[in-house]
């Protein structure tokens, strides 16, 4: 899905590319947040993985293959503010390097591929594993769903800004069918990859799963061979440390998630209720947001009256899955930014003491 | 503990480069990897610290310059506690080597790797450099100073990692597993590379031989303790203490046949 | 994505293009293909101007046509959906060959092919005539958050690094004749990439704690700059100038 250069037009471009520019700020901030100082070696390493992992073609079928996206599998290992940085700067890198994905199209790659695809995972992930019995098959099946709903949100964000800043007037429809066909065919096998690599990752090293982080037990010293417990004089922050971030996730947290995947739903769900998706380029046309689009639209095209629900239908639908879908990366993104940043501050140290064994380095403050 | 403690714990002066006392530890997964470790390295001396695989050796490693902390016991640094107050300063004074020198070299070319530690310490322009330099001919690398570090053999890159401590100029180099996946060429050049510095040295290894070579104290770390503490050539020579504790000479090796060098 | 893209990205050499500072490329090649895509897709021959312009850095570059040709494959994929358009897209159609296609979709199938060509050389140009290590320099000085080139400079550093033990694990599989056939691979693949990011994850907190035990507090030194005097931006500036007057032509011809 990497849009070369000349595919959507110089001011769409430029838009995306603000956008995507606010959502590695937002990311930047968030990521230092979970991960502090340890940000830069382990985002860089998982950078660097998503890359390898994105060589990794697995066959799927009659002697085709896919290949996977990581935007999912990055939230979920990583958290989605990790996770956007990763899949951006794997973007960034193979845009300036390997011309792979046009420069000018840089915004628009990274919207789609990193921060669509991190935030729908990571909503619908965090959703499902509040909904479902805390279990490590939760675990897995939440990722399943979340990457399998990620790929095609993507593809629907391609679609959006193609009917906004495409430079052929492809019938938005087709587009539209085309993109989200593939792409759930795609995700299919996104899913079941991520769902599988997560499951492996949970069964080495759960505390690496963002989310599912393991319980400590007391420390103990070996006497004469003999194990006895540590005198109570150092409880240290550490043990305390462990399932506080998980309990303190509680209410507010479940209710942003809520609101997000919600949104993102929405967004949906007025796309498929729409059954005639043209409705969508018909407003981008009303709006003369391209005057091109507009200049064909009418009816020269075979296909291009198929849909008979009428305009206002289809206009408002598509409209709101335009609103929708244009603001979730903002609203998404702000929403989870918000709720970490307000988690955070009152148990800043037990929650970076618990991330990890090599935790408590606060010594820089 | 079988403690035939230090035969060099000096009563006065200078405070020993390094000192462990009631150090135990366990990771957030719950495994426990330290149960109690108490030794002490005096200024100068180089020590081995054995122990077969899982011992704790790394995890006791972390320990010294507080990248793990939190639980039980204390380490001290050339007097300083190992703590968040000193802690700058503890790094500076603790050189770790690490095993797999990709690990330790980060940066994308050789100079800037080894500039990267007096650089933090806040060291620029020309003071920088001549720390640089100095610290890349005291192992003999100063010609590889703009390579990436990637592009180095395996010795090559050990001995950069190594640059890359002495840059800092530490007070105490510790070394984990230095002579691992070495050919014995670069193990012997490290060998005499490490001869040659003036620093305390605390090599963490399960090379015998490697150990006999270099260091004449040495410490047996298993099951998260210190099960024996003596000179080198001696607790080598003890097959029932090597037997209980999982050490094994090569073969052919005997250590009474080996003469050494302090 | 394409497959062979691990190697010789850089060519190492000597010419102007490669004294140019890379912050400075950079910009060039970023407003070089913005100018390229704001051209109307009518003025055909504006685009015949522009890869004549990138001809030009290419021989100043003394970057052979052959390395710049191959290096061009990776459009490929895209070439196929440009092929695709002039048979989907809507208005008037006229007959080629017996095939009805759509003139709009002809133009469209065009401008992407022109362009997106544009765009890949001249990333192309760029990445063979800078250094990776200089790219990111340049990047820093830039103005991207310090942050996000720490992050992109240990991408590079390590992405060798992974991608070999990602080989290595393929190699160990497919040494124990396993082979990836079909969805049930998945599994089997699905497990490497578990211990893939394992491993990933726990080399990065070694790296961190080699860098911590080095005094790292979450920023990096200083330790090289680079700087570009008035003479080199207007000496790179020479692409994307000449290309915006041919946009300018061509949009008023």
């Amino acid at each position: 899905m990497h849009v070369p250069d000349g595919f959507i037009n110089a001011p769409v471009s430029v838009a995306a590319g603000a956008v995507a520019a606010s959502a590695i700020a937002v990311s930047l901030r968030g990521a230092r947040r979970e991960l502090d100082e340890r940000t830069a070696p382990l985002a860089g390493l998982v950078a660097a993985f998503i890359f390898a992992v994105q060589m990794l073609n697995f066959p799927v079928a009659a002697g085709t293959s896919g290949h996977l996206l990581g935007g999912a599998l990055a939230a979920i290992l990583v958290g989605p503010f990790t996770g956007v940085l990763c899949v951006s700067v794997v973007l960034l890198m193979q845009g300036i390097l390997f011309a792979d994905g046009g420069l000018t199209a840089l915004g628009v790659n990274i919207t789609n591929m990193a921060v669509v695809t991190t935030v729908v995972a990571y909503a619908v992930f965090r959703g499902l594993v509040k909904l479902l019995p805390r279990k490590r098959r939760s675990i897995t099946v939440s990722a399943f769903v979340a990457a399998v709903i990620s790929v095609p949100a993507a593809a629907v964000a391609f679609t959006l800004i193609y009917a906004i800043g495409g430079t052929t007037d492809v019938p938005i429809g087709q587009v539209f069918t085309a993109m989200v066909g593939v792409h759930v065919l795609i995700g299919i096998g996104e899913a079941a990859i991520t769902a599988l690599t997560v499951g492996a990752v949970i069964a080495v090293r759960p505390d690496l799963v963002y989310g599912a982080r393991g319980l400590t037990t007391p420390l103990k010293l070996r006497v004469g061979g003999e194990l006895v417990d540590t005198p109570a004089a150092e409880p240290v922050t550490r043990p305390a440390a462990g399932p506080v971030p998980v309990a303190a996730r509680s209410h507010r947290t479940v209710w942003l998630v809520g609101l997000v995947t919600s949104l993102v739903l929405a967004g949906f769900v007025s796309f498929y209720a729409s059954a005639n998706p043209d409705g969508l380029e018909k407003v981008a046309s009303d709006k003369g947001i391209d005057a091109k689009v507009e200049d064909h639209s009418a009816a020269d095209s075979p296909l291009a009256d198929y849909g008979v629900e009428g305009i206002t239908d289809g206009r408002m639908s598509g409209g709101l899955a335009g609103v929708i879908g244009v603001g979730v990366t903002i609203v998404a993104g702000t929403g989870v930014f918000w709720t970490v940043r307000r988690r955070r501050t009152p148990e800043t140290e037990a929650a970076t003491a618990s991330s990890s064994s090599s935790s408590q380095l606060g010594e820089s403050a | 503990m079988t403690s035939a403690t230090a035969p060099s714990s000096p009563s006065a002066s200078p405070p020993p480069s390094l000192e462990v006392a009631g150090l135990a530890f366990a990771y957030p997964d719950g495994h426990q990897a330290l149960f109690g470790v108490d030794f002490a390295v005096a200024r100068g001396e180089r020590v081995a610290l054995l122990g077969p695989n899982g011992a704790g050796k790394t995890t006791l490693v972390l320990h010294l310059n507080g990248i793990l902390t939190g639980g039980a016991g204390t380490v001290t640094v050339a007097g300083l506690p190992v703590g968040r107050k000193h802690m700058a300063e503890i790094r500076r004074k603790v050189g770790i080597v690490f095993q797999d020198p990709d690990d330790q070299l980060f940066m994308p070319s050789v100079r800037e790797d080894v500039a990267f530690g007096p650089a933090s310490a806040g060291l620029k322009g020309p003071e920088l450099e001549a720390r640089v330099r100095t610290a890349l001919e005291r192992v003999g690398m100063e010609a590889f100073a703009d390579r990436p570090p990637h592009h180095l053999s395996y010795g090559q890159r050990r001995r950069v990692a190594v640059a890359t401590v002495l840059a800092m100029e530490p007070e105490i180099l510790v070394l984990d597993e230095p002579s691992s996946n070495l050919d014995p060429a670069s193990r012997r050049e490290l060998a005499d590379i490490l001869r040659s510095l003036d620093v305390t040295v605390l090599m963490v290894t399960h090379d015998l031989p490697y150990a006999l070579e270099l260091c004449p104290r040495a410490l047996i770390l298993s099951e998260g303790v210190i099960a024996a503490d003596g000179r080198t050539g001696e607790l080598l020579a003890d097959d029932e203490l090597m037997r209980a504790h999982r050490l094994e000479l090569p073969f052919g090796f005997d250590p009474r046949s080996v003469t050494m060098g302090a | 994505m394409g497959a062979g893209h691990a190697h010789k990205l850089y060519r190492h050499g000597h010419s102007p293009v490669h004294a140019l500072p890379p912050h400075t490329k950079l910009i060039a090649v970023f407003a070089f293909v913005l100018v390229v895509v704001s051209t109307p897709r009518e003025a055909m021959w504006a685009f015949g101007l522009y890869a004549l312009l990138l001809a030009g850095v290419a021989y100043a570059a003394r970057v052979p046509a052959g390395f710049l040709l191959k290096r061009l494959l990776i459009e490929v994929p895209f070439v196929a959906f440009a092929v695709l358009m002039p048979f989907v897209a809507r208005g008037e159609r006229v007959d080629v060959l017996g095939l009805s296609l759509s003139v709009n979709g002809l133009w469209g199938a065009w401008n992407v092919l022109a362009k997106g060509t544009l765009g890949v050389a001249a990333s192309v140009l760029l990445a063979s005539t800078t250094e990776l290590r200089e790219l990111l320099l340049g990047l820093q000085r830039l103005r991207l958050p310090p942050l996000l080139v720490q992050i992109a400079s240990f991408m590079i550093r390590y992405g060798d690094v992974i991608t070999d033990e990602m080989r290595r694990m393929r190699i160990a599989r497919e040494s124990r004749g396993y082979e990836a056939r079909g969805v049930r691979s998945w599994g089997v693949l699905a497990k490497s990439a578990g211990a893939l990011f394992i491993r990933s994850y726990e080399r990065g907190e070694r790296v961190h704690l080699a860098m911590v035990s080095r005094g790292y507090t979450g920023s990096m030194p200083v330790i090289d700059e680079v700087t570009a005097s008035r003479a080199q931006w207007s000496y790179a500036f020479a692409l994307p100038f000449a290309a915006l007057v041919v946009c300018l032509l061509g949009w008023t011809l």
